[in-house]
């Protein structure tokens, strides 16, 4: 039977099992967008083609999916991109499908051409120009095959009008075609597997640095098995959140930049560094001349190119974590390392004194009182998803999660606007499970029309917009390292609960400590998305993220939570 | 010094930009870069020269690898290897000066391939060193234009590399 290029992209995003399409129709994929209704794919039209890209995003990262975002030619494919580079740095699997000019016009300027090929080129794991609808159901199902596999990653398809419109007979794609250059490396090299095993069994101080390969790979449980058998505690990276369960014992906690100065201590005093899916960024490692001077180093991860790139390691494994960890169990000794234990659970000791939820009551609303307070309402079994910024960080800190794809956050681009529309996409993914957006007053603002969307899919997320008033991470660096110079971050807002309203939003204001539970609690009891606005401290000690690793500082070197609490031993 | 690599690629459209953006993206420094067919339908080879001092050719090895399209990948620096450069070199010869330009060009093993009334052009192939020795040579006499391929490299003998060595 014939079939149009437009009906073999929904015969084919059906194949692939996609339940779910996030994107904008526009002139040049308006006939792809023509027969999806045959196919029983939903369509979650965006507001703009960024949120359309994080909403793919979000849903990717809940459901393990590949997420998939659709966009005309020329701006609505531009306006993908920071939304793609969100998803690469993160390995976060995406097809995004994107209208073209006829291929007769191609390269001739003519009305929302981009070269958009060329545009994602280094921010796609790989992207097609198709140009010939014969090659349409191969290139589909290699863009998934590819992005969903190896260390996963956005894939672009790039679909011109008259390949759209096209006829031709329907073939499904063979399974067994293969990409002669593409191998993703499963087990781990047994001779260096050996290596690092003697290394663990030789060690007195381990640390085990934990990222988001943890997760991708589904190694959680034997990473638990691993680090019971050798006791060897657990830093996490912020998008290793939910890869390993913080409510484990072991578990230390974020390491780095804003992560707990006992667990950075750990980093720096161990003599023995297994970095287990992650890839060294320069927000957990600090000062690289200092980072952890006396510890050798194991790296595990599937992509070479990561290793030995920023961090010189003893043992580097190329392989997927959960194959070399099941490689690696049998050969660890069993260790009680109890002298360790007990020197970091010394270090950790003060950290309760300085927590700003121990300070005495006085009647100012802070962020980690609300992230707390989300927390303990939800049982800590929500999604979280939070924009970038400071209560990124303090959702990071004081919403611990224990099961994996729990957390939606741009770890690596560090995206503002990213939190509303991704919460979309995990809410899409996860119906019946309550999703927080944790966002700020400074990013909400660049995606915050999604509104609409989550009021047309009529979707229940839960917005907690914490409201300083300012840009609130660049003004904290502009207090510690700018002369407190507020050069550009104080922002005028808007009403944010008639705005809420005005989207047919639920909308809550609190000012006071005193509020917090109840407006919590009669947002999640809202029918239909809500939002909290949280008009938290604005400037002073109570308004900065605690603790923090100035840039160009060796990971140790602390800027401390002041004390707030007495000590009570 | 310079290491020679030599990568095995689908001939998909746009190879070659993927691969010179990637070099651009990392901040690889390429000497030289050649592109052409194989033995095999499909495969092109590619010849890319890079300075091993300022550029750690392992990453580029493992970054090559990332991309979908690249097949194999070889060091051939430190194997025994043929390395060959093509060059044309359009040099001011009036009649007085013909016949010792002509000497040199023999003595280099390379040849005329085009006379002109004020000009010889010479083409000669070899290693970079063999190009430049000539290239030098030459100049006194005015070298009015010259074009060179970047190097190819085959490895000797039968220990062939590649995708279609290790098919065979």
């Amino acid at each position: 039977m014939k079939r149009t290029g437009a009906q073999i992209v929904w015969e084919m995003l059906s194949r692939e099992d996609v339940e779910v399409v996030f994107g904008i129709p526009g002139g040049a994929i308006m006939h792809t967008y023509h027969p999806r209704q045959d196919y029983g794919i939903h369509h979650v039209l965006m507001r703009h083609e960024q949120a359309a890209a994080h909403a793919a995003d979000g849903y990717a990262r809940v459901s393990g999916k590949v997420g998939v975002a659709m966009a005309t030619s020329g701006p609505g494919a531009t306006n993908l991109v920071t939304g793609i580079a969100t998803a690469m740095i993160d390995s976060v699997p995406m097809v995004c499908i994107t209208g073209q000019v006829p291929t007769p016009l191609i390269g001739s300027d003519a009305f929302q051409e981009t070269d958009i090929t060329g545009v994602t080129l280094p921010i796609t794991k790989h992207n097609y120009l198709v140009t010939d609808v014969d090659e349409l159901a191969d290139v589909m199902h290699e863009a998934f095959y590819v992005a969903g596999t190896g260390r996963p990653g956005p894939v672009l398809i790039d679909l011109p009008k008259d390949v759209q419109q096209a006829q031709t007979d329907f073939n499904p794609p063979d399974d067994r075609r293969e990409l002669p250059g593409y191998r993703p490396r499963e087990a781990g090299d047994p001779d260096l597997v050996q290596q690092a095993a003697d290394m663990i069994n030789a060690a007195e101080r381990p640390v085990v640095l934990a990222g988001h390969g943890v997760e991708m790979s589904g190694a959680t449980d034997v990473l638990r098995r691993f680090v019971e058998k050798t006791n060897a505690p657990v830093a996490l990276t912020l998008l290793a959140k939910g890869g390993f369960p913080e409510s484990h014992p072991l578990t230390l906690g974020m390491m780095g930049m804003h992560g707990e100065a006992y667990v950075n201590r750990a980093i720096q005093e161990a003599d023995l560094l297994l970095a287990f899916g992650m890839r060294f960024d320069d927000r957990v490692t600090g000062t690289l001349e200092t980072y952890a001077p006396d510890a050798k180093k194991v790296h595990v991860d599937l992509d070479p190119a990561e290793l030995n790139k920023i961090v010189p390691v003893d043992v580097a494994v190329e392989g997927d974590l959960r194959r070399v960890l099941e490689q690696i169990l049998p050969l660890v000794d069993c260790g009680e390392r109890t002298a360790w234990a007990k020197q970091v659970e010394r270090w950790r000791g003060d950290t309760a004194i300085r927590d700003v939820l121990n300070r005495p009551e006085n009647g100012r609303l802070v962020a980690p009182q609300v992230i707390d307070a989300i927390y303990r309402d939800t049982n800590g079994e929500a999604i979280l998803v939070t924009d970038v910024g400071q209560h990124q960080m303090w959702a990071a800190q004081y919403y611990p999660l224990d099961m994996p794809c729990s957390l939606v956050t741009s770890g690596g681009l560090g995206t503002m606007g990213f939190g509303l529309p991704a919460a979309i996409g995990a809410q899409v993914a996860e119906p019946d499970r309550e999703v927080w957006a944790v966002v700020g007053d400074g990013g909400f603002q660049m995606t915050l029309h999604e509104l609409a969307t989550a009021v047309q899919e009529q979707l229940p997320i839960r917005i907690a917009v914490c409201n300083n008033g300012y840009l609130g991470m660049v003004r904290q660096w502009q207090e510690f390292f700018y002369d407190q110079r507020y050069e550009a971050t104080n922002l005028l807002n808007p009403d944010f609960v008639k705005l809420a309203e005005a989207y047919g939003v639920g909308g809550w204001r609190v000012s006071r400590p005193d509020e917090v539970e109840d407006a919590v609690a009669e947002a999640r009891a809202h029918d239909g998305p809500a939002l909290v606005e949280f008009q938290v401290a604005q400037e002073g000690e109570e308004a900065n993220v605690y603790p923090m690793v100035p840039a160009g500082a060796a990971l140790h070197e602390m800027i401390r939570r002041p004390e707030v609490a007495a000590k009570t031993a | 010094m310079d290491r020679t690599l030599v990568a095995w690629v689908e001939d998909k459209p746009g190879v070659l930009n993927r691969v010179a953006s990637l070099f651009r993206r990392r901040a690889f420094n390429i000497e030289s870069l050649t592109v052409g067919h194989t033995e095999k339908p499909g495969v092109s080879r590619m010849t890319i020269v890079v300075d091993g001092e300022r550029t750690d050719t392992e990453k580029v090895v493992q970054n090559l690898y990332k991309l979908v399209n690249v097949i194999q990948v070889e060091d051939v620096t430190d194997d025994p290897a043929v390395h060959r450069d093509l060059a044309l070199i359009k040099v001011r010869a009036s009649n007085g000066q013909r016949s010792e330009v002509m000497q040199i060009v023999e003595t280099f093993r390379a040849r005329v391939v085009d006379l002109g009334l004020e000009t010889l052009t010479i083409e000669v192939t070899g290693t970079e060193d063999k190009i430049d020795g000539l290239y030098e040579i030459l100049q006194p006499f005015g070298v009015e234009e010259m074009v060179r391929t970047g190097r190819v490299a085959m490895v000797r003998g039968k220990n062939g590399k590649g995708p279609a060595a290790k098919a065979g």
